[in-house]
């Protein structure tokens, strides 16, 4: 009940203090619309709504997230208030959870907000939502743990903004967002298969467009892998980088 | 039975030795000083203590807890007030202690309670709904200590509770300090003023160097400084030239001379003062103030440490 309470606490106060604030909010969304709508104008109508959907949803999500939260830890350790959570008697995994959990519900959120602009310009009907739901946790559980890792290693904000640039620009074209894996150099190619995004971005290309690589399960499994290992060395870390 | 035991902590930073194997216990219901100039690894040890930081070897038992081991049951029991002010700018006074509250499992309604009470007797209530990056020094300081001891701990952490703060806050904050005392709570408190311990006490550590070089009650601190008596005495002209006569018509006294117009009668025994203003009035020399001097702990420090507290820029104020 007490690590109920905790947890429930920092969870509200980061939504509270950082993800409902006006340009966190902002900067999850017009990046990806504008985007989008730099693709509708550059394709001149060649292009399918529907078929940049995935790669919106996923972009979203790592935008919203991974720095999100590698930059208001990184600020938290710079104000020394995260010392109060290492010092109350909460374990590092509750509050790895109760601190990723705030990004991964932003991260959803962002998802689904191209979907409500599509609803208006074309028939959703035919995408199987159980898999979309699915893979949108799935994305924003490793962007979260990914900018967790990065704040583990960044001292400063701008750091921690580098590096979470670093990461997520090259993902927006490793991990079939917008060009397919399949048209990618072949030198490339593994890169795009050692990036969780990658098996994201395929289950959510599977339920929305009817194409992907691989299956939803094995592309699931791939996710829950990456989940896991992540978490574990965010877990490793912070003891060893955190408690000096 | 204490209830905090340090035995052999030693904390290294890469090559660099901060603090070299140090012990000491705590007796419940004690207020304990620990004493040194900056740098000298008082942060660092609480750090060890609180579980902020890991030693590099040795003991610490809090409460019958191993702090080592079980760090997250012993800070269920402690409060701590780190050196910096340490609570969320962009959140009012009142929701950053209900928010530190809740970290210790304070349900809602019992938090805002103590939220309440603590804004008052810190005399923050009109501050409570504003934010904490608006506050002042003092305020702030405040402030991180109701967040400290919102919980009410059995056991509080203080690092430098009153540095950098004006007076008037240092007071309030050092009869907080008493009260909490008078409420039975253990507390460990570390601090580069020597009045300030010698104030709140009822033990102290000198620590130099990562080393504790002297344990004691403030009494016993004084002991060590030479026993004797030692009276000032204000003249109206100069003795120049009288030091042997005097030392020699008082034997049991050593005389120095500070400057032209002043002399130091030192002495095992208590001094006898009018032979002395007697002989002085003889030779045709007035007496305007005798005043007896005392050792102050601060010179126990530098006798014992060979250093001083106070940093050259703080000297150079003074
Ligand atoms: N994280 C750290 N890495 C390296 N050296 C440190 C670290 N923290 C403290 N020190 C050094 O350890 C010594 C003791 O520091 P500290 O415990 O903060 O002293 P105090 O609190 O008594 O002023 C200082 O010389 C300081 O520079
Ligand atoms: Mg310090």
């Amino acid at each position: 009940m007490e690590t109920a309470i905790a947890f429930w606490n920092i969870l509200r106060k980061d939504i509270k203090n950082y993800y409902l604030k006006p340009p966190n909010i902002s900067w999850g969304i017009i990046f990806p619309l504008s985007w989008t709508l730099m693709q509708l104008i550059r394709s001149q109508g060649n292009i399918e709504i529907i078929d940049l959907l995935p790669g919106l949803m996923a972009m979203s999500v790592l935008f919203g997230t991974t720095s999100m939260l590698a930059v208001t830890i990184t600020f938290e350790r710079r104000g020394r208030s995260f010392d109060r959570l290492l010092i109350a008697p909460i374990s590092v995994s509750t509050l790895v959870l109760a601190k990723i959990l705030g990004a991964i519900i932003f991260g959803i959120i962002n998802a689904f907000i191209p979907v409500v602009f599509a609803a208006f310009f074309i028939n959703l009907s035919g995408i199987n939502w159980a898999a979309v739901v699915i893979a949108v946790i799935l994305i924003a559980a490793t962007c979260a743990l990914l900018g967790l890792l990065i704040a583990i290693s960044a001292k400063e904000v701008f750091e921690a903004q580098t590096f979470s640039n670093f990461f997520r620009f090259p993902m927006l074209f490793l991990c079939g967002l917008f060009i397919p894996i399949e048209k990618l150099p072949a030198v490339l190619k593994p890169i795009s298969f050692c990036l969780p995004l990658t098996y994201g971005t395929d289950i959510l290309n599977g339920a929305i467009t009817g194409s992907s690589i691989f299956n939803a399960v094995f592309n699931i499994f791939i996710m829950l892998v990456f989940v896991v290992l992540l978490f574990y060395l965010c877990h490793k870390n912070i003891r060893k980088k955190w408690i000096l | 039975m204490s209830i905090i035991n340090v035995t052999n902590l030693r904390k290294l930073y890469g090559e660099f030795e901060a603090v070299k194997g140090i012990s000491f216990s705590i007796e419940q219901g004690e207020v304990f000083g620990l004493l040194g100039p900056n740098g000298a690894g008082k942060t660092s040890t609480i750090n060890m203590m609180i579980g902020l930081s890991r030693p590099t070897s040795g003991h610490i038992r809090i409460d019958g807890i191993d702090a080592i081991k079980d760090i997250k049951k012993v800070q269920k029991i402690i409060g701590v007030i780190p050196d910096e002010n340490n609570l969320y700018g962009e959140m009012d006074g009142f929701d950053n202690l209900c928010f530190c509250a809740s970290l210790y499992g304070m349900r809602k309604a019992e938090r805002e309670k103590r939220a309440i009470q603590l804004l008052e007797q810190f005399d923050l209530t009109k501050a409570g709904n504003r934010l904490f990056k608006t506050y002042s020094k003092g305020m702030k300081r405040k402030l991180t200590i109701a967040a400290g001891i919102i919980h009410n701990p059995k056991i509080l952490f203080l690092d430098e509770p009153t540095t950098g703060i004006d007076v008037e806050s240092a007071r309030q904050i050092r009869e907080l300090i008493l009260n909490l005392k008078k409420q039975g709570k253990t507390i460990f408190i570390t601090t580069h003023y020597l009045e300030e311990a010698q104030r709140l006490c009822d033990r102290i550590a000198f620590i130099v160097n990562g080393k504790i070089v002297k344990i004691g009650t403030v009494d016993e601190l004084m002991e060590d400084m030479e026993a004797g008596h030692k009276i000032k005495l204000q003249l109206g002209s100069s003795i120049k030239g009288m030091k042997e006569a005097l030392e020699n018509n008082f034997s049991d006294c050593r005389v120095e001379m500070p400057d032209e117009n002043s002399c130091l009668i030192i002495s095992k025994e208590p001094i006898a003062l009018y032979p002395i203003l007697e002989f002085l009035n003889s030779k045709g020399i007035s007496v305007y103030e005798a005043k007896q001097i005392k050792p102050s702990l601060e010179d126990v420090f530098v006798k014992i440490t060979g250093t001083s507290l106070k940093t050259k820029k703080e000297r150079v104020e003074k």
